[in-house]
C-alpha cells in the first residue's frame, strides 16, 4: 500500500466517522445538539479535503477546506441565532467572563 | 482500484441517505442541518471527481448561501402571521408524477449515455493560451462563453429586485428585515471581529487565485457576503436601506463594467465581448473584482431578504 | 529518508484518525450536550491538528505546508469561539449539566 492509497483510505475514514456522528441529527434531543453536527462535519469535511489534497496531489482543494472551515463557522452562528433570540431571559450570567 | 471504487460507492450511498433523509425529517430545523449536510457532501465529490471549481461553488452556494436562506425562512415559519393552508391531496398527487417524470427522464438520459462524451474541453485547452489566463473554467467563463456569463450576472441582479418586490408598499426602498441577535454578547462581537478580516484576505486570494487556479469572482464574492452578513447579525453593523446610493453603486458596478468592456470590445477588438489581444488578462482581472463586490452584496441582500421597515432618521 | 516521513505520516494520520473516531463516539454516546461539546473540540484540536502535522511530510512546497498549517489554526480558532457560543446557547435555555 502507497502512502497515497493510506491518505485516500484515511480520507474515507474520517468521512465514515463523520456519517455516524451525523446520527446526532437524528437523535439530539435539541436543536443545539443538532448543531455540534454541523461542527463536526465543517471540523470533518476539513479534514478530508487536507487529506484528500494531499492524496491526489491536486492543492487547489485546500482551498475548498479553507472555503469549507470559513462557512461552517459561519452557518454555525446562524444556526445558533434562534436558539440564542428565543432563549429565556437569564440574569447576568450570560455577560460573566 | 477497487479500493477507490468501494469509496465512491460508500459516499453516493451515504450521499443517497443524507437526501432521503432530509425530505423525511421531522423538523424543518433538523431538514436545514441535513440540507446543509447534503450539500457539503456533494462538495467532497466534486473534489473526487477532480472538479474543484465545481467543488469550490457548491461548498459555498449549496452549503452555505442556500442553508442561510432556508434558516431566514424557517425563521420567519415559526411564527406564522396568517394560518397555513394545508395543501390538498390532488396537488400532491400532481408533485409526485412530476417529481417520478424527472426521475425517469434523467435515469433514461444517464443509461443511454453515449459512449464518448461529447465535450469542447480539448478545444478549450488548446485555446487556453490566447486567452491568457491560466484556469480552463475562467477562460470557458470569460472568454469563450463571456456572453453567458454577463447574462447571469445580470440574473443574479433580477433575482434580487425580485426579492426587494416582496416588500410591501410601506416599507420599499427600507431596511431589510435580516434576523439578527437579539443580544449578542462579547463573544460573539468577538468572532464578528476577527473573522471578517480573514474573511476579505480569503476572499480576496479566491478572486486573485481564480486567474490561473480554481476559485473566481463567484466564490470570493460569496466569502465577502458572508463575512458581511456576519457582521450584521452581529450588530456590529446595522443593515443598508436598499435604497441607499453607495449599496446601489455597489450592486451595478460590477455587470455594468462587464458590459461596458464588452461593449468596448465593438471598438478595440472584433465584436462584442471580444478582447484585444495582450490586454485581455488585465480586462478579466478588472471585470472579476468588479464582480467579486457586486455578486458579494448581491448574495449578502438575497439572504437579508426583503426591506421591513423604514430606516429610522 | 522518504520512509522515515512516510511512517511519520501513518502514524500522525492514524493518530488523528483515532481522535476522530474518539469524538464520534463521544458525540453519539455522551449523555449531554455540554458533555458532547467536549468531546467535539478534542476532534478540532487534536484530530485536525494531528492530521495537518501528518502531511506536513507529504507537502512539496513550503507554501502549501503554510497553507494547511493556517487552515488548522482558523479551524481550530473558529471551533474554539462558536463551542462557547454553543455552550451559552445551552446555558441561556436553562438546561444544565
Amino acid at each position: 500500500m502507497t502512502i497515497t492509497d493510506f491518505l485516500l483510505l484515511a480520507a474515507a475514514f474520517v468521512l465514515l466517522m463523520v456519517a455516524i456522528g451525523l446520527a446526532r441529527i437524528l437523535y439530539g434531543p435539541a436543536d443545539v445538539d443538532r448543531i455540534l453536527s454541523v461542527q463536526l462535519i465543517g471540523s470533518g469535511g476539513v479534514a478530508v479535503l487536507l487529506l484528500l489534497s494531499v492524496g491526489m496531489n491536486l492543492a487547489p482543494i485546500m482551498d475548498v477546506a479553507l472555503m469549507l472551515g470559513l462557512l461552517a463557522t459561519f452557518l454555525a452562528v446562524t444556526f445558533l441565532r434562534d436558539e440564542a433570540n428565543s432563549s429565556s431571559i437569564s440574569p447576568s450570567t450570560t455577560e460573566e467572563r | 482500484m477497487t479500493l477507490i471504487f468501494a469509496c465512491e460507492v460508500v459516499l453516493a450511498g451515504l450521499l443517497l441517505a443524507i437526501a432521503t433523509w432530509t425530505i423525511v425529517a421531522r423538523t424543518a430545523f433538523a431538514a436545514i442541518v441535513l440540507f446543509m449536510v447534503y450539500g457539503l457532501l456533494l462538495a467532497i465529490v466534486w473534489v473526487a471527481l477532480s472538479a474543484v471549481d465545481v467543488a469550490l461553488t457548491e461548498a459555498a452556494i449549496g452549503g452555505g448561501v442556500t442553508s442561510m436562506l432556508l434558516m431566514g425562512a424557517a425563521t420567519r415559519l415559526r411564527a406564522p402571521k396568517t394560518p397555513v393552508a394545508d395543501v390538498g391531496l390532488p396537488l400532491k398527487i400532481a408533485a409526485g408524477l412530476l417529481c417520478a417524470l424527472v426521475t425517469t427522464v434523467l435515469g433514461a438520459v444517464v443509461f443511454f449515455l453515449p459512449d464518448v462524451a461529447p465535450t469542447l474541453a480539448p478545444l478549450a485547452k488548446d485555446n487556453l493560451a490566447a486567452s491568457g489566463l491560466g484556469n480552463p473554467v475562467a477562460a470557458v467563463l470569460f472568454v469563450f462563453r463571456a456572453l453567458d456569463t454577463l447574462l447571469e450576472k445580470v440574473v443574479l441582479l433580477l433575482a434580487l429586485v425580485g426579492v426587494w418586490s416582496l416588500a410591501s408598499d410601506e416599507a420599499w426602498g427600507g431596511v431589510p428585515g435580516l434576523p439578527v441577535y437579539a443580544r449578542p454578547g462579547p463573544i460573539l462581537v468577538f468572532l464578528a471581529q476577527i473573522l471578517p478580516p480573514i474573511g476579505i484576505i480569503v476572499g480576496i486570494y479566491m478572486f486573485w487565485a481564480g486567474a490561473t487556479q480554481p476559485g473566481g469572482a463567484f466564490q470570493g464574492g460569496t466569502i465577502l457576503a458572508a463575512v458581511w452578513l456576519l457582521t450584521m447579525m452581529a450588530r456590529l453593523q446595522d443593515l443598508p436601506a436598499i435604497n441607499a446610493r453607495w449599496l446601489r453603486l455597489l450592486l451595478v458596478v460590477g455587470p455594468t463594467a462587464f458590459l461596458a468592456i464588452g461593449l468596448a470590445g465593438f471598438f478595440i477588438a472584433d465584436s462584442f465581448l471580444a478582447y484585444p489581444p495582450g490586454i485581455a488578462k488585465p480586462l478579466i482581472i478588472v471585470v472579476e473584482a468588479t464582480l467579486t463586490l457586486s455578486i458579494g452584496v448581491t448574495l449578502a441582500l438575497l439572504v437579508a431578504g426583503p426591506p421591513e421597515r423604514l430606516p429610522q432618521r | 529518508m522518504r520512509l522515515a516521513l512516510d511512517i511519520i505520516t501513518v502514524v500522525l494520520v492514524s493518530a488523528g484518525g483515532f481522535f476522530f473516531m474518539a469524538g464520534t463516539i463521544g458525540l453519539l454516546r455522551f449523555p449531554d450536550t455540554l458533555t458532547r461539546l467536549h468531546a467535539l473540540t478534542k476532534v478540532d484540536n487534536l484530530g485536525l491538528g494531528l492530521i495537518v502535522f501528518g502531511l506536513l511530510p507529504q507537502v512539496e512546497s513550503r507554501l502549501g505546508a503554510l497553507k494547511l498549517i493556517a487552515i488548522w489554526l482558523l479551524v481550530q480558532m473558529s471551533g474554539a469561539i462558536v463551542s462557547q457560543l454553543i455552550a451559552q446557547a445551552v446555558r441561556r435555555s436553562g438546561r444544565q449539566t
